[in-house]
C-alpha cells in the first residue's frame, strides 16, 4: 500500500512536469499553428540558464526563477517567433517543422558548447534535502512544487483563455485569423504573446526536470517527446486532455519503474533486456497515439511552388561521378591516414544525406530517422553470416527498405508534422529499445566487417575513402535514373498535389511506401558501409537532425547538394583537430544555417541560391569575394589576426557583405561610399574581434558574431535599396465620428430610404 | 442517348449543414451538361462525390450503369472519369509536359510520350512543354489541367470553373475546344459561372440551389425558369 | 458639397491579383456618408476581391484604398477595423468555437465596456440574450449572421462591409437580415453590401455597382437597375452592358 502511494505520488508529479511542458505546446501551437520541436529544448536551455544564475553565479532561487521564466524564456519566445518563424505563416507545413528542427539542433549545440559536461555540477531542486510525508512516503519538496505549479498553471491558463481578452483574442485567431484582424486584432502580437507564454511554461517544466535528471542535453530536450504525447492525447487543442493525458504517462512511468523493481517483471525476454521500457514509455505512447489518429484526408490547394524540381542530366550526372571518384583517387593520396580517416566519416555521412533526397526531396516526405536506418544497417551487416560477402551486404539493403516500408505502411495514414513525429518517435524507440540491448551492440560496440572484394582490403582509410566515394557515385547515378524514371515524376507529382495525383489513379499509399523503402535501402548503405567498430551512439536521434538540416540547406533534391551537405557535416571534425577553439562553433553551424532558411518559405537551398545567384552571375563579385575570403585566410596565416578574428570576419564578410557585391557594384555616389565604410568597419571590428570580446564567454562571442553580421548586411542592403516614404496619415477619427453623429440627427431628412 | 452518368439521391452531410440533400441528375453520354448555381450551391461537393474524393451520405452513383460508390478516387480514373480543379493542383514544380506526362504514365497507356505529346498539340500548349508548370499563366495553367485530365482518354470530363481567370480570347478557345471534345465523344459536365459560355456550348442544363436540383432543361429552358432566376437574383423585395 | 455627400471610402483605380491570376482591373467605387452601395455581378466577376482590398485583407496591385480622404493603402487590417470600417465576411464571419458572449467581447473599441456592447447588441437582437453562453457555431445559419452583425455594430462603425450574407440561407431569412440592414442604413451608417442576389438588395441601395469580369460596369442609382439587364448579367440572355 505504501508503495502504492509513493509510485503514485511519483506517476503524479512527473505528469505535472509533463502537463506544465505540453500545456506550453499547446498554447502555441494553437494560437501560431507551428508545432515546435524545439520546445523541449527551451526547457532545456531555461534549465542550464537557471543552473548557471542560481548555483553557479549563486542567485537566490526567486530572483533566478524572475530572470529565467520572467525574462529569458518569454524573450526566448519572442525571438523565435519574431526572428526564426517570421514569414513562415504562409509557408508549407515541412519548411516550418524544419526550421524548429534546426532551431532544436541550433539550442543541443549552444548547450553542449557553454556548459561542456565536465564543468557541470550537480543541479538541485527547490529546498533540495527537505522532504514531506505523505501516507507514511517521503516526497521531496521538488516534486510537491511540480505538482502545485501544474494546478496553478492549470487554473491560471483557463481563466486566461475564458476569462481575459487577450485570451479570448487567442482563441478567436485560431479559429478565425482574418476574422479576428477584421476585429481590430492583431494576430501577429497574439502569437508573439503566446510563444512568450509557452517558452516560460517549457522553462518552468525544464527546469522541475533538471532536478529530477539533472543537467543532461538530451533528457531534458526530450522532455519534447513527453509533451507531444499528452498534447495529442488532447488532439493538440483540449487543454484538460493535455492534462489527463500528461497525468497518465506519468502514472505509466511510475508504475513500470515499480514493476522493474518486483521479482515477477521479467527482465528479459526472448532475450532481450526490458530496461529500456520506462524510459520509452513516453515515445511507446506517442507512436500509438499517432497511430490512432483519424485518417488525413486529401485536401485541396496544393502550395504553390515557384522552385524548379530539376532534372538531373545523364552527362553532368556521369561527369560529377568521375570527377568524385578521380579526385578521392588522387586526394587520398596525399592526405594523411588520420585525414583519410575524417574523409571516410564525411562519406558516410554524405551517404545518409543523400537517402533524404529521393524521400524529402522529391517526394516531399520528412523523416527524423536516416540515422537509424544506417544503425539497422550495420547491426545488420554485424550479425550478417558471410562476414563482409557481397551477398550479404544485398540481403541487408533489402532487409532494411522492407522495414522501411514496414514502418511508413502505419504512419502513412497521417501527413507532414505527424508524419515526421512518428519517424522521430520510431527513431527513439529503436535507440532505446533495440540499440541498447547487449545482444545488439556487445559491451556497446558492434563489428562491422568490412565489404569482401577480391584484391582489396577495405579495412584500410584509402581503399574505403575511394570505395566509398564509388558507392556514393553509384547511388547518385542511381537517384538520377530515379528522377528520370516514370516512379521519379510520380514522386515530385505527389509531393505537389497528392489531391491531382489520387484522381489521375495514383495509388499514394504505395508511392509513399516505394519512397520510403528507397530512403531506408540508401541509408542502410551509411552503416552496412562503414567497416570497424561502430557504437551505437552513432545513430541516436539527435544526430539525425543535422543529417536533415544539411540535406535541405545543401539542395533537397540535389545530389550534389546533398554531398556537399555530408561534406560540411563531415568537415566539423577535421576544423576540431585544426583549430579546437572552433570545434564548439561546427556544433551549432547547422542549426544557424537551418534557421536562417526560416526567412525564406521557399527553403534554404532556394535561399542560398537567390542570395548567392547574383554573385555567381557576376564574375567581378566572385573574384571580390573569393579573394576576400583568400585574404583573410593569410591574414590568419602570418597570425595578424587570430582564429576566433578569422571566423567572425569570414561570416560578416560571407553572409553579410558577398550577396550584396553585386548591387554594390552599381550602386554610385554617397551610398556606394556609405556602403563600403560600413563593410570596412563590419570586417575590422570582426578581424579584431578576440581584443575587443576577449574576456567573454564563447556563447557570447557567437553572438556577437551573428548580431555584428545581421548588422552589416541589414545596414548595407538598407542603404543600397532606401525604403519608399510611405504616407502612414491617419483618418482623422474624431471627425468621422463627429460627423456620422450629425448624419445621425439629420438621418431623416437625409438619406434616402428606398422600400 | 444513354445516360453515362447517374446521381441518384445524393446527399452530403458537414457537420450539421446539408452541402448536398437528395440530388438527382443524369449526365448523357456524347452531350455537354452545364452544371450551375449561385455560391454555395453544393457544385464542388457534387464533383468531390462523383470522383470518389468525398463519400456522399447517402445516395447512389452510377457510372456506364454501374455502381461506383465503393471505388477508392484513384481507380476511378481508370473507370473513365478525369477532372479539373476549381482552384489549380497542378505538378507546379513539374515541367508541363511532365505534367502531362505523369498523368499518362499513371492512366497505364501503351506510349505514354506519344500520348503527352498530342495532348499539348490539341490544347495549343507545345511550344510552352519544357515551361515549369507553377510558372504558367491562368490560362495556359487551366488548359493544361484540362491536358492532364485528357491524357487518360477519359469518358467523362468533369471541369470545375475552367474560364475563371481566362480573357475573353481564352474563354472562346475554350469553347471551341469543348465542342472539339463532344466530336471526339468525349462527356463533359462542366461547372462554370461564365453564363455566355455556358449558353453557348451546353446541350444540357442543371441547376443546382441549396444543395438541390431546382430545374434541368436545354439553355433556353433554364434562361427563361422563374426559378432559376430567382435563384440568381434573390427573391424581390 | 453637403455633409451627406461626404466620401467615406474611395477605392481608386485599384487592380489585384492572387499570385498570377489576375482578378480585378481599374476599379473604382465610392461609398458616401449614409449610402448604401450595391455591389452586385455573377459569381466570380470580383465583388469578393473588392471587399477583400476594402478591408486591407488583400493588397491591390495598383491603385489606392482612401478612408475619408486619407490614403490608407497598406495598412493593415486591423487599423481599418480600428478606424470604424467594419467588414463582415463571407461565410457566417462569426468565432465559431467561442460563445456568444466572448464572440460579443471580439468587439474592440476603446471607451466601450463589455457591458454596454452586450446591452446594445442584444437590444438589437433580443434572440442573442437567451443564448448569450451557447457556442457561436452551434446557432443557425440567420442567428450565426445576426450575431456578425450584432458584433459589428457594437462598435460604432462609420461604414458596415457585407461579403455575401445570403449564401446558404433560406429566403426568409435573408429578408429578416436585410431588414435589419435597411434599419441599420436609416441610422445613418453607411454600407457596402456584396451580395449575388441583386432583387434583394436592390430595394434598400441608393447606389449600384454592376460587375463582370473584374471590371466595373455600370455604377449609378440602383432604381436604373432594371430586371432586363440583371437577368442578362447573370443568366447570359444579353451579352454584358456597358
Amino acid at each position: 500500500m505504501q508503495q502504492l502511494v509513493a509510485y503514485t505520488v511519483i506517476g503524479l508529479t512527473t505528469g505535472a512536469i509533463y502537463a506544465l511542458a505540453s500545456s506550453g505546446l499547446v498554447v502555441t501551437y494553437v494560437t501560431s499553428g507551428v508545432f515546435n520541436i524545439a520546445h523541449g529544448a527551451i526547457g532545456m536551455i531555461a534549465a542550464f540558464s537557471y543552473w548557471q544564475v542560481r548555483f553557479d553565479w549563486g542567485w537566490p532561487a526567486p530572483i533566478a526563477l524572475v530572470a529565467i521564466l520572467g525574462i529569458l524564456c518569454p524573450t526566448l519566445g519572442l525571438a523565435i517567433d519574431r526572428v526564426a518563424l517570421r514569414g513562415l505563416a504562409q509557408a508549407t507545413e515541412v519548411t516550418r517543422l524544419t526550421a524548429t528542427v534546426a532551431l532544436m539542433a541550433a539550442f543541443i549545440g549552444t548547450a553542449a558548447w557553454i556548459w561542456p559536461p565536465e564543468n557541470r555540477q550537480p543541479f538541485r531542486g527547490f529546498f533540495d534535502g527537505n522532504n514531506v510525508n505523505i501516507f507514511g512516503v517521503n516526497v521531496g519538496w521538488n516534486k510537491i512544487i511540480a505538482l502545485i505549479a501544474a494546478i496553478i498553471v492549470a487554473l491560471g491558463l483557463r481563466v486566461l483563455l475564458y476569462g481575459t481578452r487577450l485570451g479570448i483574442q487567442m482563441r478567436a485567431v485560431v479559429d478565425d485569423r482574418n476574422l479576428a484582424e477584421l476585429n481590430g486584432a492583431r494576430p501577429s502580437r497574439i502569437a508573439s504573446a503566446s510563444w512568450a507564454l509557452g517558452a516560460s511554461l517549457a522553462g518552468l517544466a525544464g527546469i522541475l526536470l533538471a532536478a529530477e535528471v539533472q543537467l543532461n542535453i538530451v533528457p531534458l530536450t526530450l522532455l519534447v517527446i513527453n509533451a507531444y504525447a499528452a498534447a495529442i492525447f488532447g488532439r493538440l487543442k483540449s487543454l484538460p486532455l493535455t492534462f489527463i493525458g500528461a497525468m497518465a504517462l506519468g502514472l505509466t512511468e511510475a508504475y513500470l519503474l515499480w514493476g522493474q523493481g518486483e521479482s515477477w517483471f521479467p527482465k528479459t525476454v526472448s532475450g532481450f533486456s526490458t530496461s529500456g521500457l520506462r524510459q520509452a514509455t513516453p515515445t511507446i505512447f506517442l507512436f500509438i497515439l499517432l497511430l490512432l489518429l483519424p485518417q488525413a484526408k486529401l485536401r485541396a490547394g496544393a502550395a504553390r511552388l515557384r522552385e524548379r524540381s530539376v532534372i538531373p542530366q545523364w552527362n553532368t550526372a556521369i561527369l560529377g561521378a568521375v570527377v568524385l571518384v578521380v579526385s578521392s583517387i588522387a586526394v587520398t593520396g596525399m592526405l594523411t591516414r588520420s585525414n583519410t580517416i575524417y574523409l571516410v566519416q564525411a562519406l558516410i555521412m554524405a551517404l545518409a544525406v543523400v537517402s533524404l533526397v529521393p524521400l524529402t526531396g522529391y517526394a516531399g516526405l520528412v523523416s527524423l530517422a536516416p540515422l537509424t536506418f544506417a544503425g539497422i544497417g550495420a547491426v545488420l551487416m554485424s550479425k550478417m553470416p558471410g562476414d563482409g560477402n557481397v551477398l550479404s551486404l544485398i540481403a541487408v539493403v533489402a532487409i532494411v527498405a522492407l522495414i522501411g516500408a514496414l514502418i511508413a505502411l502505419p504512419a502513412l495514414r497521417l501527413e507532414g508534422i505527424y508524419l515526421a513525429l512518428a519517424t522521430g518517435a520510431f527513431a527513439l524507440l529503436v535507440s532505446i529499445l533495440v540499440f541498447n540491448q547487449g545482444k545488439i551492440f556487445s559491451n556497446g560496440v558492434a563489428e562491422v566487417p568490412p565489404l569482401r572484394i577480391p584484391g582489396v582490403d577495405l579495412s584500410q582509410p584509402r581503399p574505403k575513402a575511394i570505395f566509398l566515394s564509388i558507392a556514393f557515385a553509384i547511388v547518385g547515378l542511381g537517384l538520377v535514373a530515379l528522377r528520370r524514371s516514370s516512379l521519379g515524376r510520380r514522386l515530385v507529382a505527389m509531393k505537389d498535389s497528392p489531391l491531382a495525383g489520387a484522381t489521375l489513379g495514383m495509388n499514394l499509399v504505395r508511392t509513399k511506401v516505394l519512397a520510403f523503402a528507397i530512403s531506408a535501402a540508401i541509408a542502410s548503405l551509411a552503416g552496412a558501409l562503414d567497416a570497424g567498430k561502430v557504437a551505437p551512439d552513432n545513430y541516436v536521434f539527435d544526430r539525425s537532425l543535422p543529417i536533415l538540416l544539411l540535406a535541405i540547406v545543401g539542395g533537397i533534391g540535389s545530389i550534389g547538394g546533398a554531398f556537399f551537405g555530408g561534406m560540411l557535416l563531415g568537415s566539423n571534425a577535421v576544423l576540431a583537430s585544426i583549430v579546437p577553439s572552433l570545434s564548439k562553433v561546427t556544433q551549432v553551424m547547422p542549426g544557424l544555417i537551418g534557421l536562417s532558411m526560416g526567412r525564406n518559405p521557399n527553403g534554404a537551398s532556394h535561399q542560398v541560391a537567390t542570395a548567392f545567384r547574383p554573385v555567381t552571375q557576376h564574375p567581378q563579385s566572385l573574384v571580390i569575394a573569393l579573394g576576400g575570403v583568400g585574404a583573410l585566410w593569410l591574414l590568419t596565416f602570418l597570425d595578424i589576426i587570430s582564429n576566433w578574428g578569422f571566423f567572425a570576419a569570414l561570416v560578416v564578410w560571407g553572409l553579410g557583405i558577398v550577396p550584396n557585391l553585386p548591387a554594390l557594384a552599381n550602386t554610385t555616389g554617397r551610398p556606394r561610399m556609405l556602403c563600403l565604410s560600413i563593410a570596412a568597419a563590419g570586417i575590422g571590428l570582426a578581424s579584431f574581434f578576440d581584443d575587443v570580446f576577449d574576456a567573454a564567454p564563447t556563447g557570447g562571442r557567437l553572438l556577437a558574431v551573428i548580431i555584428l553580421f545581421v548588422a552589416v548586411g541589414n545596414a548595407i542592403r538598407r542603404v543600397h535599396t532606401p525604403a519608399k516614404p510611405t504616407n502612414k496619415s491617419s483618418p482623422d477619427l474624431v471627425g468621422l465620428v463627429a460627423f456620422t453623429a450629425e448624419e445621425l440627427s439629420k438621418s431623416d431628412r437625409d438619406i434616402k430610404v428606398v422600400l | 442517348m444513354t445516360a453515362l452518368l447517374e446521381v441518384r439521391s445524393v446527399a452530403v452531410r458537414f457537420g450539421g449543414v446539408m452541402a448536398l440533400s437528395g440530388v438527382n441528375l443524369d449526365v448523357q453520354e456524347g452531350t455537354i451538361t452545364g452544371l450551375i448555381g449561385p455560391n454555395g450551391a453544393g457544385k464542388t461537393t457534387l464533383f468531390n462525390v462523383i470522383c470518389g474524393i468525398r463519400q456522399p451520405t447517402s445516395g447512389v452513383i452510377l457510372f456506364d450503369d454501374k455502381e461506383i460508390n465503393r471505388i477508392p478516387t484513384q481507380k476511378r480514373s481508370s473507370l473513365g472519369i478525369g477532372r479539373t480543379f476549381q482552384r489549380l493542383e497542378l505538378f507546379t514544380t513539374l515541367s508541363v509536359f511532365d505534367n502531362v506526362l505523369v498523368a499518362a504514365e499513371l492512366a497505364g497507356v501503351d506510349n505514354p510520350h506519344e500520348v503527352a505529346k498530342e495532348q499539348l498539340l490539341l490544347l495549343g500548349l507545345s511550344n510552352l512543354a519544357s515551361t515549369i508548370a507553377g510558372e504558367l499563366p491562368t490560362g495556359s495553367a487551366r488548359l493544361l489541367e484540362v491536358a492532364r485530365a485528357l491524357a487518360g482518354h477519359p469518358r467523362l470530363l468533369l471541369l470545375d470553373e475552367p474560364a475563371s481567370g481566362l480573357d475573353d480570347a481564352e474563354t472562346q478557345q475554350l469553347a471551341q475546344l469543348l465542342r472539339r471534345l463532344k466530336s471526339l465523344s468525349i462527356t463533359v459536365l462542366l461547372v462554370e459561372h461564365d453564363m455566355s459560355l455556358i449558353m453557348s456550348v451546353c446541350d444540357q442544363i442543371h441547376v443546382l440551389n441549396l444543395g438541390s436540383v431546382i430545374a434541368s432543361g436545354t439553355t433556353d429552358q433554364i434562361q427563361h425558369n422563374p426559378d432559376v432566376i430567382d435563384a440568381y437574383l434573390g427573391a424581390a423585395r | 458639397m453637403t455633409a451627406s455627400r461626404n466620401v467615406i471610402l474611395e477605392l481608386r483605380n485599384v487592380s489585384a491579383s492572387y499570385d498570377a491570376i489576375s482578378v480585378l482591373h481599374d476599379v473604382n467605387i465610392t461609398v458616401h456618408g449614409g449610402e448604401v452601395v450595391a455591389l452586385l455581378g455573377p459569381n466570380g466577376a470580383g465583388k469578393s476581391t473588392v471587399l477583400k482590398i476594402a478591408s486591407a485583407l488583400l493588397r491591390p496591385t495598383q491603385g489606392s484604398i482612401r478612408v475619408a480622404n486619407h490614403d490608407l493603402t497598406g495598412a493593415p487590417a486591423s487599423e481599418l477595423a480600428r478606424l470604424g470600417v467594419c467588414t463582415i465576411p463571407e461565410g457566417r464571419g462569426i468565432f465559431p468555437n467561442l460563445s456568444v458572449y466572448e464572440n460579443l467581447q471580439m468587439a474592440v473599441k476603446k471607451g466601450l465596456t463589455i457591458s454596454v456592447i452586450e446591452e446594445r447588441a442584444f437590444a438589437r437582437f433580443p434572440m442573442l440574450a437567451e443564448r448569450r453562453s451557447q457556442l457561436a457555431g452551434t446557432l443557425s445559419g440567420g442567428q450565426q449572421q445576426m450575431l456578425s452583425l450584432a458584433r459589428g455594430l457594437a462598435t460604432d462603425p462609420v461604414l458596415l462591409m457585407l461579403d455575401e450574407m445570403s449564401m446558404g440561407l433560406a429566403p426568409l431569412v435573408v429578408a429578416d437580415l436585410y431588414e435589419q440592414v435597411q434599419t441599420i442604413a436609416a441610422e445613418g451608417v453607411s454600407v457596402l453590401v456584396v451580395e449575388q442576389f441583386a432583387r434583394t438588395v436592390l430595394g434598400i441601395a441608393d447606389t449600384a455597382v454592376l460587375m463582370s469580369h473584374g471590371r466595373v460596369r455600370f455604377a449609378g442609382n440602383a432604381s436604373e437597375v432594371d430586371e432586363a439587364t440583371l437577368s442578362g448579367a447573370y443568366l447570359g440572355t444579353q451579352e454584358t452592358l456597358n
